[in-house]
């Protein structure tokens, strides 16, 4: 299988960080607050490889360093240590020694993200359809008639109806908005999709039908990605591989069904448990 | 301002120019720099005038630091040279400019300073024009951070100044944009060309006089080199279109006092009520009226 995301020795600290702050936190150490400099460290050590149309699950309770591994894997965030390097068809992305414009570019075009939040991934300004727009005039595409047909087709795909498209998102439910997001990040067609938390806070049965079109996608368009969430059921529907986190470091990783079936670890002996 | 202002006496030995010497050089390096990277906006330290900002102090100081005494200058406010504010502009630099010209034909002035238009006659490569400019940045409607503007500017991300126009066709079936038209300097820079219809766009295209924007309360100046293309915003299959001065038949609307069929026209309403339509270039139409032929077409 083709690797689409290689990514090692991801750390992410925010504060002054001191030489003590590695040692004195993570799992061990019950807490990701440096005890010297009051530093938060949020992510460290993270290593994984993703391969093409593969979805990789990333679980751990409140805190434990989930989202930073993906905004700085978009650039949302600027990584304190760490390597990430995204195989594209003809070249290779070192991640972290992009210039901005190059990040911008390969954020536009090759990367997509739908966040828990949709006012972080939607501008509530302007319509439905015009926020794909805006993705795509981001990828230099500038025929009016050709954007619109796009929109209306990524919309229909993710079951928004078409006669909504010149609609503010602000006007949908949350289900809705959710929707638009993915059309948004899938309207480039990235080989890489970053999914955080997309379904919390939706009713199950609104939860059920989106992470269903998730898997469609991911099966018509082989697109890679990566799942964030805190729900053990979404990881099991999703999730092919999964990684467990606490206190900013990985504890536990492999194919899903093993971790659900045979937790290694203490503390994903007890989500697991929690969860039945 | 105040139109009959006068300096005072012992205030006589105000510099040539108003402005003194280290304010008129820093004025001088910026166009520099502005020239150098069309269309970007240059910051300068803009000076305090003895006028509100807003009435054209950042056009002011690009004139009072360029204008030499064998200028002769041109003011104008929507296209007229005898409106208020054109009037007190030339004026204070009459005032400030001893041995300084003006004048109101086009084709004599070296210097020309504007709001709202640019003439209807074509500029040479020996005249320059100044636009007064009240909103310097295009993507001020899209984002208040001016540190984001700065860096949307320097990448040349105007996708959300796009997708505005996108919304614009949306709602109404065309771009709306009637002033201030976001144009796009030498394929990197998109600027606000100050307040001036979209007619006057494609004047800005390649013209052979450098066209200078300050904007004294931004405290901004930039520039539209000569020969420079300006490329107003647009989609491919919706192009960028200027005002439509056609009647209910179709036929072009020409002006009511000189019959110019080439020109921008202001709307008026006449004594009896009527709508009239006339030139507003003032110069453009008092030099077709003086033409000896004039008489003849009309
Ligand atoms: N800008 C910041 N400044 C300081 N600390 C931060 C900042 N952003 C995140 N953190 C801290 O970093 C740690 C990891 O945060 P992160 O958002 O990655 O957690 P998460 O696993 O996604 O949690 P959740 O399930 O609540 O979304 C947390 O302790 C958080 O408080
Ligand atoms: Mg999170
Ligand atoms: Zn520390
Ligand atoms: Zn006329």
């Amino acid at each position: 299988m083709k690797k689409i995301l290689e990514v090692r020795n991801l750390t992410k600290i925010h504060g002054r960080g001191c030489p003590q702050c590695i040692d004195s936190t993570g799992p061990e150490a019950d807490t990701n607050i440096c005890p010297h400099c009051g530093s938060v460290v949020a992510a460290h050590g993270v290593s994984f490889d993703l391969h093409a149309g593969e979805i990789l699950g990333i679980m751990g309770e409140s805190g434990s360093g989930k989202s930073t591994v993906v905004k700085t894997l978009y650039f949302d965030d600027a990584p304190s240590a760490g390597e990430a390097i995204v195989f594209d068809e003809a070249r290779q992305w070192n991640l972290f020694s992009l210039n901005a414009a190059e990040q911008r570019w390969l954020r536009n075009h090759r990367l997509g993200m739908v966040y828990q939040n949709p006012h972080l991934g939607l501008n509530f300004n302007v319509s439905a359809g015009g926020n794909i727009a805006e993705r795509l005039l981001m990828s230099d595409l500038s025929h009016y008639g050709e954007i619109r047909e796009r929109a209306r087709r990524l919309l229909e795909r993710t079951e928004v109806l078409p006669e909504r498209m010149d609609e503010s998102p602000k006007k949908f439910s949350g289900g809705m908005q959710q929707r638009v997001q993915i059309a948004k990040a899938l309207a480039t067609q990235p080989p890489l999709l970053y999914l955080d938390e997309v379904t919390t806070g939706l009713d199950l049965s609104v939860q059920a039908r989106i992470l269903d079109l998730i898997l469609e996608i991911q099966q018509e368009l082989n697109t890679a990605m990566i799942v964030v969430t805190h729900d053990l059921g979404v990881i099991r529907l999703l999730a092919g591989r999964t990684i467990v986190m606490k206190y900013g470091r990985i504890i536990e990783s492999g194919l899903t069904d093993q971790i659900l079936e045979d937790p290694q670890h203490a503390y994903t002996q007890r989500l697991v448990a929690s969860a039945l | 301002m105040n139109p009959n202002y006068e300096l005072p006496l012992d205030e006589a030995d105000y510099s040539f120019g108003f402005l003194d010497e280290f304010a008129k050089r820093e004025v001088r390096r910026t166009i520099l720099k502005a020239i150098a990277i069309p269309g970007y906006q240059t910051p300068y330290a803009s000076r305090e005038m003895p006028m509100g900002r807003g009435f054209g102090t950042g056009g002011l100081q690009l004139t009072l630091s360029l204008i030499g005494q064998d200028d002769t200058l041109k003011v104008i406010d929507q296209g007229s040279d005898d409106s208020v504010n054109a009037v007190n502009l030339r004026h204070f630099v009459e005032l400030t400019c001893p041995g300084v010209d003006t004048t109101e034909r086009t084709s004599e002035a070296t210097l020309i300073q504007s709001r709202h238009r640019i003439p209807e006659v074509e500029l040479s490569e020996s005249q320059v024009l100044i636009l007064q400019v009240p909103y310097p940045d295009p993507l001020v409607v899209i984002e208040p951070s001016e540190a984001k503007r700065k860096v949307m500017h320097g990448e040349g991300d105007y996708s959300r100044l796009l997708t505005k126009l996108y919304e614009d066709i949306v709602q109404f079936d065309e771009i709306t944009i009637s002033h201030r038209y976001p144009t796009r300097i030498n394929g990197h820079y998109v600027i606000d060309p100050s307040p001036i219809p979209r007619y006057d766009i494609p004047r800005l295209h390649r013209s052979k006089a450098l066209v200078l924007l300050g904007a004294g309360r931004e405290k901004k100046i930039y520039a539209v080199p000569p020969y420079t293309v300006a490329a107003p915003l647009a989609f491919d299959d919706v192009p960028f279109r200027t005002e439509d001065f056609s009647d209910e038949h179709g036929a072009r609307r020409t002006c009511g006092r000189c019959g110019a069929d080439d020109s921008f026209l202001d709307e008026l309403i006449a004594d009896d009520g009527s709508k009239v339509w006339q030139c507003s270039d003032s110069d453009y139409c008092n030099q077709r009226l003086a033409e000896p032929s004039h008489e003849v077409s009309a």
